[in-house]
């Protein structure tokens, strides 16, 4: 019974890993005072504490669920988890009116060279539309495509290819 | 053997058109290939010399054994082995010893010599033979500059091998290609160029920002490619003889998948407007872009068939990417590809009988179908297969694979037979080649 317990509970804290590799905690714990030169102001966008410039990369970065949406294979279309986080990134950016973006397309490595520019162009780009539709005026985010060039994970695999088919989002300062 | 008279339409197999009087030639029929015994002796020197290419004398072994790489390399010939060769003095160039060469098994026989001119120039003598039947059946002589000199032994290897195939030559030739090297998630990527066997390679540019697709204009003094330069990934033209570059296009667009058209005037493009790609035409010079295709899926990869009429391109509008062929107007688009899976980077040969493609369905493949996607072939197996480009003769692709993890990329070569697959020697790693028309 005792073992079980203890399964149940690594079963548990494993799954909390996964979690945190792929998504910020909503908030972050406090950190002691002193303890390196950067502290959060949590995603509510509450006054930012000492370090943190509001409006900044890193303000972006601490504030939205994420600057990543991710694709299905041969797939540009924006998915409820991918609108749950371009809702934070439009919502930051609404308090942002002067941050430009550019949003990075991207593809994993199952495309021909050619294809996957235009492939990227399409994610960036619906990405860009998403945002767009949630009110940021569009002549403030630009668009690039990588394509297969500049994959993020590193292995010929389903997990790194599902993570390689992806939008990132780039203030630019 | 067996004497072709015509040559007979086949895409499985490299047929040779040779004329009625030889008695000596190159038959690969069906896709077997039984390579000719050839000898290529050093070739001698009318008087041993320096120049700036080095001694005359030693020019000379070095030219025979350039001129027993390129047709080993063909896959169509066995060039005997230093052990059954004989040194070849300057009268036995005219008047070989047909009964030694006979002896080794050699059905043909190549000599030739090296000699430095007044005026500071090179001149490669090459002399074909016939050895059972004892006579010659070409000769030609070629002058080149000192620093040209691995092109002359390409030239008279390309006699070699016209003569010999009845095909066109290609030894004489460059690749410029994309040289890779650094993590896979950061590549490191500069333009390079290398004559066909990978001598006399030199970086273009100096990898600061990522390069792609580089593709030959047909005076190849111009190469079209694409760069991330400025983040502003678009495509620029490269003038070899001045060093200089420009944009293609002023568009703020992305555009890529750059092709010049056979005539040299014209360049196909992509490019993507809010997520929407279509195929393009403009000027080699700049000006303004006409739009060929306009459907909402991806249309990419266009290549002009060797007359210039139409158009070989692919498109994902079926749901998947397929081969499309299309009047040069854009009029009358037609899919070609039909085999199951997903097809992409259309080329078209130079000699218009074969349209070569990369063919996805589990793993990249390299194939060639007709131009109305009739008998396609699959010719290589691999885990990533991507890009083909055609050698001047339309007879010989080259290709990258990508090793599955790694994402390590190196260049090969294979011919219409498939059996003939080798790697091309890179400093680096390589992809994206494009094989260069035939040097004058």
């Amino acid at each position: 019974m005792a073992k079980t317990s203890t399964k149940l509970i690594i079963a548990a804290a494993l799954l909390a890993t996964a979690g945190c590799a792929k998504k910020r905690p909503p908030v972050l714990p406090p950190e002691p005072v002193g303890n390196g030169p950067v502290q959060s102001g949590g995603e509510t966008g509450g006054p930012v504490q000492t370090g943190v410039v509001p409006g900044s990369r890193e303000d972006f970065l601490r504030s939205v669920s994420s600057d990543t949406v991710h694709f299905g294979l041969d797939i540009y279309d924006i998915d409820s988890e991918a609108r749950a986080i371009l809702d934070t990134q439009a919502q930051w950016l609404q308090r942002y009116p002067n941050v430009r973006v550019t949003v990075e397309g991207h593809c994993d490595e199952r495309g021909t060279r050619e294809y996957n520019l235009a492939l990227g162009d399409r994610r960036a780009n619906a990405a860009k539309n998403y945002l767009a539709a949630r009110g940021i005026d569009a002549a403030r985010i630009s668009t690039i495509s990588y394509g297969k060039e500049r994959p993020a994970a590193l292995g010929s695999d389903e997990g790194s290819w599902a993570q390689n088919r992806r939008a990132v989002t780039v203030t630019l300062q | 053997m067996r004497k072709i008279i015509k040559p007979i339409v086949a895409i499985a197999a490299m047929l040779a058109a040779v004329p009625a009087a030889a008695q000596v030639e190159v038959d690969v029929v069906g896709g077997i290939s039984a390579p000719m015994p050839i000898a290529i002796p050093p070739m001698p020197t009318p008087a041993g010399q320096q120049t700036p290419a080095g001694a005359t004398d030693a020019l000379g072994r070095q030219v025979a054994e350039i001129v027993t790489a390129d047709l080993r390399n063909s896959g169509l010939f066995r060039p005997l082995g230093a052990d059954q060769l004989r040194a070849v003095s300057m009268d036995q160039v005219t008047a070989p010893d047909f009964p030694y060469w006979g002896s080794t098994g050699a059905q043909a026989l190549v000599e030739g010599f090296v000699r430095a001119n007044g005026d500071g120039t090179l001149t490669v003598g090459c002399y074909l033979y016939d050895v059972f039947a004892k006579t010659e059946l070409t000769r030609q002589g070629f002058v080149v500059s000192p620093a040209d000199w691995r092109r002359g032994a390409h030239k008279c290897a390309d006699t070699v091998y016209t003569r010999l195939t009845g095909e066109g030559p290609y030894f004489d030739s460059r690749i410029v290609y994309v040289s890779e090297t650094g993590p896979k998630g950061k590549r490191i990527k500069r333009l390079a160029i290398m004559d066909q066997d990978g001598a006399n390679h030199r970086f273009l540019t100096n990898g600061q920002s990522i390069v792609l697709t580089p593709r030959f204009a047909p005076k190849q003094q111009q190469i079209v490619y694409m760069s991330y330069v400025g983040d502003k990934p678009t495509i620029y033209v490269y003038d070899l003889g001045s060093g200089t570059q420009r944009r293609l296009v002023s568009s703020n667009n992305l555009t890529f998948a750059p092709r010049v058209s056979p005539d040299g005037r014209w360049v196909l493009f992509s490019m993507a407007q809010a997520g929407n790609t279509d195929v393009y035409r403009v000027s080699i010079d700049g000006g303004s872009p006409h739009r060929l295709t306009d459907s909402a899926g991806i249309d990419t990869g266009g290549s002009y068939s060797p007359d210039g009429s139409k158009i070989v391109f692919e498109s994902d509008r079926s749901g998947s990417q397929q081969l499309y062929v299309m009047n040069a107007d854009g009029s009358n688009q037609q899919r070609i590809s039909f085999g199951g899976g997903r097809y992409a980077t259309p080329v078209w040969s130079p000699r218009g009988d074969l349209i070569a493609f990369t063919k996805m369905s589990g793993s990249f493949r390299i194939g060639v179908m007709s131009p109305s996607g009739g008998g396609e072939k699959i010719l290589t197996e691999a885990w990533g297969d991507e890009g083909p480009s055609w050698s001047p003769n339309g007879r010989v692709l080259t290709f990258f694979r990508t090793g599955q993890g790694s994402g390590k990329a190196d260049l090969w070569s294979v011919d219409l037979t498939g059996v003939n697959e080798r790697q091309i020697p890179t400093p680096l790693d390589g992809s994206d080649p494009s094989w260069g028309p035939l040097r004058p």
